[in-house]
């Protein structure tokens, strides 16, 4: 027993992360992770895979950008105004996850209710923001068909468009799910895999405007 | 039967919040991302309007203002930690890290290059003559 413990004290001498005289659980001390752990870091996967693919978008997009054939460039069609709006709502929606994250946690049905509705519509007005950008886009000839630039564009920011689209469905689903069934630990679980979804649709966009609309103004 | 007892027990452990919380929610973290990322927004956005820097750094400026943003993001709101039930989550950003990396400046790097080393539309047109 003693031995045992020496070993674990010379392999992590500042006991980092460790919370009193507990081992952590999911190092063979402290035995096995908890289901949430896994749940988590399962998701976590799927989210690296999901930027992997966002990655190509990206690449794709970086590699046709200056191919504007005779069309409009970057500097002539984006409207940096709405791009702030749009980045305010999305960003202000993140943090409201959160804050029904803390709710949940407190399992405060009211609180969690009011908080997703909040994330909700701040997500909705992003996607109508970008939709009326889009349309004007299109009713100008300036679709998705008209240059190898607008092709990237569009499916580079549609692409992230479509993902807050499910993340709204999901949220809905969310919503019901604690005011049908309460704060149940699988539901919990699939609220914390929702909960990296948004801010994960938050980290994509952060890349969006900074690379596509801000840089794409200033080249 | 067992495995949902630990879960509720583990669940009960999150309503404590402080301390005992993994997943740690605390009101303060998310007000300080939220603070840190809307400075930074701030920041991208005046870049790109301002005409003090130089021109052809600012794409980098910006770049470098989206990866820090980035970080924020990982840290406050998606609750990225050193902790050890973290250290899993923290190798496999590495990898995927090194794949978004080799995608998007391996095809940057390549087309570049393919588009510099082509011949001329004018001279490929000759040739077929």
């Amino acid at each position: 027993m003693s031995s045992t413990d020496s070993v674990i004290t010379i392999a992590d001498p500042y006991r980092l992360g460790h919370r009193g005289p507990n081992l952590a659980r999911g190092h063979g001390g402290g035995g096995p992770a908890t289901i949430r752990v896994i749940v988590g870091y399962g998701f976590w996967l799927f989210l690296l895979s999901d930027i992997v693919i966002f990655a190509c978008l990206f690449a794709t997009y970086a590699v046709l950008a200056p191919n504007t054939s005779g069309g409009p460039g970057a500097r002539q069609i984006f409207d940096l105004d709405r791009v702030a709006w749009e980045t305010a709502c999305l960003l202000a929606s993140s943090f409201c996850c959160g804050l029904a994250t803390i709710a949940v946690a407190r399992r405060n049905q009211i609180l969690t209710q009011a908080a997703l509705l909040v994330t909700g519509l701040l997500g909705l007005a992003f996607i109508l923001l970008e939709v009326s950008e889009f349309t004007a886009l299109y009713r100008q000839g300036d679709g998705p068909t008209r240059s190898a630039f607008l092709t990237g564009f569009f499916t580079l920011v549609g692409c992230h468009g479509m993902h807050v689209t499910a993340g709204l469905l999901w949220l809905g689903t969310m919503m019901a799910q604690f005011f049908a069934k309460g704060f149940r630990p699988d539901i919990g679980r699939r609220f914390l895999c929702f909960s990296m979804f948004w801010h994960f649709l938050d980290v994509v966009w952060v890349a969006i405007f900074s690379l596509v609309y801000l840089v794409g103004t200033r080249l | 039967m067992t495995t949902d007892k630990r879960d509720h027990l583990e669940y009960e452990g999150d309503d404590k919040g402080g301390a005992s919380d993994e997943h740690s929610a605390h009101l303060v973290t998310y007000v300080l991302g939220l603070a840190l990322a809307a400075f930074l927004t701030v920041a991208s956005f005046w870049v790109a309007k301002t005409h003090l820097i130089y021109d052809p750094g600012i794409p980098m400026a910006l770049a470098t203002l989206a990866v820090a943003q980035m970080g924020i993001h990982l840290v406050f709101f998606l609750h990225l930690t050193t902790a050890p039930d973290n250290t899993n989550n923290v190798l496999a950003l590495a990898f995927g890290l090194l794949i978004v990396g080799l995608v998007i400046f391996g095809s940057v790097w390549i087309m570049a290059h393919l588009n510099h080393n082509m011949m001329p539309m004018s001279q490929l047109m000759q040739m077929q003559r």
